[in-house]
């Protein structure tokens, strides 16, 4: 079967998220789009991910717990977790990395905590916008060690690419799924950059408004909707 | 200019890849992103810059660039130090600033 789904999603704790994107919000935009499974990815941080998991679960919606790391050389990478345990330990190591640059709302944007009932509850003052001092391989190993996977976002982009950042993808990393930003249709970045044909691909909306989040349009073929069976699609097991 | 004249003049620290100290330095390039350097940097050049992952070596070995030089005292992780001693690059790092680094090389008449 054919699943629609959309991993890169940016609540309002991302500071260049609008502040639209709430749980609630995202969790009932997805569903009236259509959608089968989404991750929220938020920048350096999971906390809206308790929020949001609670308004997937009320409204019947499929969510994967996620986050986008920036690693120290600047590289974004899609994390998604098959459990929120492995995700919110994550975070908790991802947030002792990151240096304390204060946020400048005025400059970045609020960074939201929300509740369930999309209530703010905390604002994060901590910059989310700053690379960690975590290498692209110690975030491989730690997601991997904590039943997560990697995927390198948007690297045909400019900027915070895997591909712009290092050149090629390490092969010692053994990646088994890229992200494909919605700017390139596959055939462009595979003509662009022919090693990407070697990857998995997803092409996801690293949507900031509601409006952005995907429609029915890049589906995943799995038997099930089932966590385990997804995972065991992006890591190229079969 | 040899590689291992320009570090004595400047003072470097040789942290891996004594083998390629012997080379030509004809150029200098800087930058960070490695797409960039691997589409403009020339064989030859030193090139300096704050990325350590392994990945330099290898754009340095495709490009034959002379030597990398890490600036402001950044570490450079163990596998990237491996790298750069089976492939023969000599990377090195250096208190210095990318532009105190080049203006040594210019006062050493690379231009």
């Amino acid at each position: 079967m054919e699943f629609a789904v959309d991993f890169h999603i940016h609540s309002a704790l991302s500071p260049c998220g609008d502040e639209d994107m709430t749980p609630n919000n995202i969790v009932n935009m997805a569903l009236l789009k259509g959608l089968d499974i989404i991750a929220v990815t938020d920048h350096n941080s999971c906390s809206n991910l308790p929020a949001v998991m609670e308004a997937a679960r009320e409204n019947g919606l499929m969510v994967i717990p996620g986050m986008e790391v920036q690693t120290k050389e600047e590289v974004h990478i899609l994390c998604l977790f098959k459990r929120m345990e492995g995700a919110m330990k994550f975070a908790e190591i991802v947030y002792n990395s990151l240096p304390d640059i204060k946020n400048n709302e005025e400059i970045f944007g609020r960074q939201l905590v929300f509740n369930r009932l999309d209530e703010v509850i905390a604002k994060e003052d901590k910059l989310l916008l700053s690379s960690t001092v975590l290498s692209v391989n110690d975030v491989f190993v730690l997601v991997r060690g904590l039943g997560g996977i990697c995927i390198p976002a948007h690297v045909d982009r400019q900027g915070f690419s895997i591909i712009t950042n290092l050149g090629f993808i390490p092969p010692n990393l053994k990646v088994k799924t890229i992200e494909i930003s919605k700017k390139l249709n596959p055939a462009d970045a595979f003509k662009k950059y022919p090693f990407l044909s070697k990857f998995n691909y997803i092409i996801s909306s690293d949507a900031h408004y509601l409006q952005d989040i995907s429609e029915r349009e890049f589906f995943i073929e799995l038997d099930c909707l089932s966590v385990s069976e997804l995972f065991h699609k992006l890591d190229g097991l079969y | 200019m040899l590689v291992k004249d320009a570090s004595d003049k400047i003072g470097l620290k040789l942290l891996a890849g004594v083998a390629g100290v012997g080379k030509e330095l004809t150029g200098a390039y800087m930058c960070d992103l490695l797409s960039w350097v691997m589409s403009h940097g020339k064989k030859g050049d030193a090139w300096i810059t704050v990325q350590t992952h392994s990945n330099i070596i290898a754009v340095a070995a495709l490009l034959e660039l002379s030597c990398i030089i890490v600036p402001e005292d950044i570490e450079v992780p163990e596998d990237t130090l491996r790298k750069a001693e089976e492939e023969g690059i000599a990377i090195f790092q250096s208190s210095l600033s990318t532009y105190g680094l080049a203006k040594e090389l210019y006062r050493m008449g690379i231009e």
